[in-house]
């Protein structure tokens, strides 16, 4: 469970990130966390594994303050997948990308190579086990990163703009990734501005907006209020919009799943014909 | 990051910043040139003292001080290394000499890293590329130099981002002895040359989609244009390389031990 109260954070050059923000995110909940650039979200998450400790305020994770263990400590529970997986592969092989924390974590060599493999195969990188990492796409060195915060299995993930970059296939398989992660009640906790992403997803939405929280909620109702999504400079999901316009119509607004958008329609489809 | 906050270029608008970047770097050869021709106290803390009217009319005082303080360790060093040398050497004996000259030493250290603090810290990369590219250094290496500075922080920001994905991954910078510390920087390293690498082909890639080198005579926004203030400083360097010389030559110096 991660619990924040008050959270003021400001970086050494004085730029004040984050001005009092408290949060609770339960166990197995799936988190996304929204707003403009510049308003605080990934500062934010760099709290939850000790990255940066809060000026004023307290963090909990699982009942314990950051401020009172290592990020090493902290990162064993809580995964965090950076945006830009440029910025830790190192190694020569994908194998030994992926067991590299594992191995600064004192697993021992028969269980990395166990976890390394089931990390492989969650997400289709089999085939490169003994390729370079730096000889992969765009798209599967963000795999491979993903895949090396997996492997430890953390109680909770944080993804750092996890859909950027990635085609509408790879989108597919992280959503329903994410949801398998739900069925074994792991946290999910994402920083994007993939709204129609979020759409599809409908999970609990926290938008923020310089240094606060300014709505906390279902994806739902989130997503589908202009008024709060105007002020972080959001556009709505392209259903959304669509259920907006035509609201005059006597439809509901807040649609934001394709599915149900289909029943609606169907529906007030037939109940025109009976009339 | 502390020594090269002491460098970074801050827009400010004062005198100093104001003066032609020529002839600040003339300045400043000037007294690199005079605190390795002097190595007594008195003549290095005279130049010491002499730079503070500069930091001052350019308001820079806070981002010179801590270049100062990033300095002090290497500064440090060099005292210790003097005095121990001495030391050893000398039948492990210590003279107030000795002393004093591993004092004038570190503080001819000091003035070099002061006066090069005072030119990078009021001269933006832009003027410094101008100034290079107006003494007649070919524009591809101006450039590249210009690139170079102005792309320091930048890499300082990565490499902070990179420590922080590796400390994510249960990576721990300061853990072990000596040898196993700088192995740990292994997994920073590799990433933030790669993404230098990377980054420098796609800088490229984009110029050169902008033209870059497209004709052999580039003209520029801005010339570079003397005015009263470089000729006062010019004269000013001018005399402290007169005076120098003239005391170099035929006055001596003491040293502070006669007086004690």
């Amino acid at each position: 469970m991660i619990e924040t109260e008050n959270v003021h954070y400001s970086y050494p050059n004085k730029v004040e990130a984050l001005k009092g923000v408290s949060l609770t995110i339960q166990n197995g909940e799936f988190v996304a966390i929204m707003g403009q650039n510049g308003a605080g979200k990934s500062t934010f998450v760099k709290h939850f594994n000790g990255l940066l400790k809060p000026s004023k305020g307290t963090v909990c994770i699982n009942g314990v303050e950051t401020t009172k263990s290592s990020v090493a400590s902290l990162a064993r529970n809580v995964g965090f997948v950076f945006q830009n997986p440029d910025h830790q592969l190192f190694s020569e092989t994908v194998e030994e990308e992926i067991g590299f924390a594992l191995k600064n974590f004192g697993f021992k060599p028969e269980v990395i190579d166990e976890r390394v493999t089931w990390a492989l195969n969650l997400l289709s990188l089999t085939q490169y086990r003994k390729t370079s990492p730096f000889l992969l796409s765009g798209g599967e060195r963000k795999r491979v990163a993903l895949a090396s915060v997996l492997a430890w299995d953390p109680q909770t993930l944080i993804l750092d703009e996890p859909t950027i970059g990635q085609d509408h296939e790879q989108k597919e398989k992280l959503r329903q990734f994410i949801l398998q992660l739900q069925t074994q009640k792991k946290t999910v906790v994402t920083v994007t501005h993939d709204v129609e992403f979020v759409a599809e997803c409908n999970p609990r939405v926290v938008l923020m907006k310089e240094g606060k929280i300014v709505a906390d909620g279902e994806g739902k109702k989130i997503l589908t209020d202009p008024e709060i999504l105007e002020m972080s400079s959001i556009v709505l999901p392209q259903i959304a919009q669509v259920f907006t316009k035509l609201s005059a119509l006597g439809l509901p607004k807040d649609v934001i799943d394709i599915y149900e958008a289909k029943d609606i329609l169907m529906k007030a489809k037939e109940s025109r014909r009976r009339l | 990051m502390s020594v090269f906050d002491g460098l970074r270029f801050r827009k400010v608008y004062s005198p100093i910043h104001n003066l032609d970047p020529r002839i600040k770097f003339v300045y400043v050869i000037a007294i690199f040139i005079v605190a390795i021709l002097f190595s007594q106290i008195i003549p290095l803390a005279i130049l010491f003292l002499m730079q503070i009217p500069f930091v001052l009319l350019a308001h820079v005082q806070k981002q010179w001080l801590r270049s100062l303080r990033g300095a002090a360790f290497l500064a440090t060093f060099i005292f210790l290394v003097n005095v121990a040398t001495v030391y050893f050497t000398s039948g492990y004996t210590i003279t107030a000499e000795a002393v004093e000259n591993a004092v004038s030493l570190t503080l001819r250290f000091v003035v070099l890293v002061e006066s090069f603090s005072v030119f990078f810290l009021t001269t933006s990369p832009d003027h410094l590329g101008l100034a290079l590219e107006e003494s007649k250094v070919p524009y591809e290496f101006a450039f590249a130099f210009t690139t170079a500075v102005r792309f320091v922080p930048v890499l300082a920001e990565e490499a902070q981002t990179i420590m922080d994905a590796q400390k994510a991954r249960g990576l721990e910078l300061e853990k072990g002895n000596l040898l196993k510390r700088i192995r740990n920087y292994v997994p920073v390293l590799i990433p933030l040359i790669v993404s230098a690498i990377r980054r420098s082909l796609e800088l490229a890639e984009a110029m050169e989609s902008r033209a870059w080198g497209a004709t052999k005579r580039r003209s520029n926004l801005y010339a570079l244009k003397l005015h009263r203030g470089d000729f006062v400083l010019l004269a000013i360097t001018a005399g402290i390389l007169a005076v120098t010389i003239y005391i170099h030559f035929f006055v001596p110096i003491p040293n502070i031990t006669q007086f004690l």
